[in-house]
């Protein structure tokens, strides 16, 4: 349970900053209803995706906001089930986090369906239990559900919340592993394609979701507070500021192991130097997106020496992480599409559909706002939930969270 | 009281209505089906048949693009107005092929190679995408939600999105906007004792047939000359087999 000392309340802004706030994610969210009901009309055509790049934006956006809820929920994870009592103020907001970046990853994905009316044939059960899609079905609700209790637990005042709280935690992360190796498997899954075959991305995403989590968790913190004059301390920051270069580390070590690993294997240099190779989009993407950017200039911001403490530097990290995750996940996902599927190995192949070639793809506007609608949803979800609920500390100042430390 | 009276009769006439509604639900699809001269599921289709095609690709006219045109017409996929040259359907196409040492040169018509463990049946989260008992794969497009997921599964790019409206289309071969589809080996052709489009078109250069009948014209064909699987490494035990690559 949290610190005795420390004190929720709700967001009390009521000026134009708050609504304002909210209407610039409504209008993504409308920008998104718009594209939805466009593409839902006209049929996908409309889009960039095509029957050689299935998967597009949307899905980047989607999968991006669904394996950093899982990470996001680990601020709390640490505290409850780890016992660390400086995260545990932290707990509420990261469940609330959790959720609401699983519902706008959810949201994208059923608005980017061919036919998002069927959806309804899974509630009737038609369900393939041998589809890790349909498992991910179960674990997104799942999810939702245990972390829908475990922030009652941290919130009630109840004695049975009190008992509760900690088997509660331990199962929401226990469930949140399972959840994002199911995403991670719904690569991993893939025989036939030389780039995801690869039993490695389950734990990758796990490790993947850690950083994204984080970073996103980190990103809402320093606003939130900035924005309601609310103090976090430094001991706060740090924590979170030296966990994040772990987890960015973690992710680029599986990185560069299924990188390593898929280059003993013949069948997959093709795709290896296409990806690692350099000369087109998806390589410039791996090298400066991930690599440069995502990876190499956070973890600088967080260990130069002259910027300690410096918290312009930690958000920058932040930002730059998740835009280094985004661009990881463009390059496995649309990358590993792009490269053409091998019929036959050691033979130039060509056809009318492609085949052979290196697909090219432009996502559309369409797919774009689709995208955007997911980041306003989540967003839109937590500036009001803190409002109407006391998810936040009114303090997270050092005297408050630790007040032994020196 | 009257008003409970009436609600009573309300209720009775209600679940009559859904009683009524359910039967013929239940009913009308083995009369529809039998009407249309189609065998209904799980009566005569079963698991005794396994339907395959061997294909000749030495024998094949123009190159297989006779047999696509033939599928083509039967099926009325490739017509879409609106879609890009990427985004149109293909449920079969010819690949050439050159291997890059030796330099031989070969075209074959590839499409849904109907896996005995087909991995667009197995990713699929609604069962939408299935294997029928006698090994047609094929997509039940009512429950089809459109995620793709069977697409990038395919290990053939055997499978297209239908990405716009349709119009016009053949009574029996029912495709639909926002659902995946692909060579459904002619279902409503086998069903009634014909051959596929592709096999008719083929000047027999497609053997089709049961792979299950040791007896039958295909399994003497595969067991006096062999055929080959494309990706016989994924060790999906594909329907359709070739000669000559």
């Amino acid at each position: 349970m949290s610190n005795k000392q420390v004190i929720y309340s709700e967001v009390e802004n009521n000026g134009i900053g708050y609504y304002g706030l909210l209407g610039f994610f409504g209008l993504f969210l409308l920008g998104g209803i718009v594209a939805f009901f466009t593409m839902e009309h006209h049929g996908h055509y409309i889009s960039g995706m095509n029957n050689q790049i299935v998967w597009g934006l949307p899905h980047i956006f989607a999968i991006f906001l669904i394996v950093a809820a899982s990470g996001a929920l680990n601020v709390g994870s640490i505290g409850t089930v780890f016992g660390k009592k400086i995260y545990q103020p932290l707990g509420r907001l990261s469940g609330l986090i959790a959720i609401a970046l699983l519902v706008g990853g959810l949201a994208i994905l059923v608005l980017d369906l061919g036919r998002s009316d069927h959806v309804i044939e899974m509630a009737k059960g038609h369900l393939n239990f041998k589809s890790i899609f349909a498992w991910n079905m179960i674990l997104y609700s799942g999810f939702l559900a245990l972390v829908g209790l475990y922030l009652w637990a941290m919130m009630s005042r109840s004695k049975i919340a009190k008992k509760l709280y900690k088997p509660i935690g331990v199962s929401a992360f226990t469930w949140r592993l399972i959840l994002t190796t199911g995403t991670g498997s719904i690569f991993g899954f893939l025989v036939a394609r030389q780039a995801f075959d690869a039993a490695i991305l389950a734990p990758e995403f796990i490790v993947l979701s850690f950083s994204l989590g984080l970073a996103i968790f980190i990103i809402v913190l320093m606003a939130a507070y900035k924005w309601t004059q609310r103090e976090v301390g430094d001991t706060v920051l740090n924590r979170l500021r030296y966990l994040l270069a772990v987890f960015i580390l973690g992710v680029l070590l599986l990185e560069v192991t299924r990188h390593l690993t898929n280059l003993y294997a013949t069948e997959h240099h093709g795709v290896e130097g296409f990806i690692l190779g350099g000369g087109n989009f998806y390589s410039n993407l791996f090298w400066i997106g991930y690599i440069l950017v995502g990876t190499l200039l956070p973890v600088g911001l967080i260990f130069c020496r002259f910027l300690k403490n410096n918290r312009t530097a930690l958000m920058a990290a932040a930002v730059l992480t998740a835009l280094g995750g985004f661009a990881l996940l463009y390059v496995i996902v649309i990358g590993g599409q792009a490269y053409p599927l091998v019929l036959f190995p050691n033979s130039e192949v060509s056809s009318s559909y492609f085949d052979g070639v290196v697909n090219s793809y432009s996502p559309s506007m369409w797919e774009l706002l689709l995208g955007l609608f997911g980041v306003a949803l989540f967003l839109a979800m937590v500036t009001v939930a803190v409002k109407v609920l006391r998810f936040m500390p009114a303090s997270l100042a050092d005297s408050v969270v630790d007040p032994h430390a020196k | 009281m009257n008003n409970t009276n009436n609600i009573d009769a309300y209720r009775r006439k209600f679940l009559m209505g859904v009683a009524g509604t359910a039967t013929a639900i239940t009913i009308a699809p083995g009369l529809l089906l039998r009407q249309a001269g189609a065998k209904a599921p799980g009566d005569e289709i079963s698991n005794k048949n396994r339907w395959g095609m061997l294909i000749d690709i030495d024998r094949l006219p123009n190159g297989g693009q006779t047999v696509v045109d033939a599928c083509q017409q039967e099926h009325g996929w490739g017509h879409e107005e609106e879609s890009n040259d990427k985004q149109k359907a293909q449920w079969v196409r010819t690949v050439h092929v050159k291997e890059k040492l030796t330099g031989h040169e070969f075209d074959l018509p590839v499409m849904c190679q109907h896996c005995e463990t087909a991995p667009c049946a197995d990713v699929c989260p609604t069962g939408a995408s299935f294997r029928r008992k006698d090994g047609v794969v094929l997509v039940n497009k009512h429950i089809c939600i459109g995620c793709r997921y069977c697409m990038m599964a395919c290990p053939y790019k055997a499978r297209s999105l239908v990405h716009e409206a349709l119009f016009d289309q053949k009574p029996h071969s029912p495709r639909g906007k926002g659902t995946v589809e692909s060579c459904t080996m002619c279902v409503h052709r086998i069903d009634k004792g014909q051959l596929p489009a592709c096999v008719e078109a083929s000047n027999g250069a497609i053997i089709f047939g049961d792979l299950n009948d040791e007896n039958s014209e295909i399994s003497q064909a595969l067991k006096a000359k062999g055929g080959k699987q494309i990706r016989a490494d994924l060790g999906l035990n594909t329907g359709v087999r070739y000669q000559g690559i």
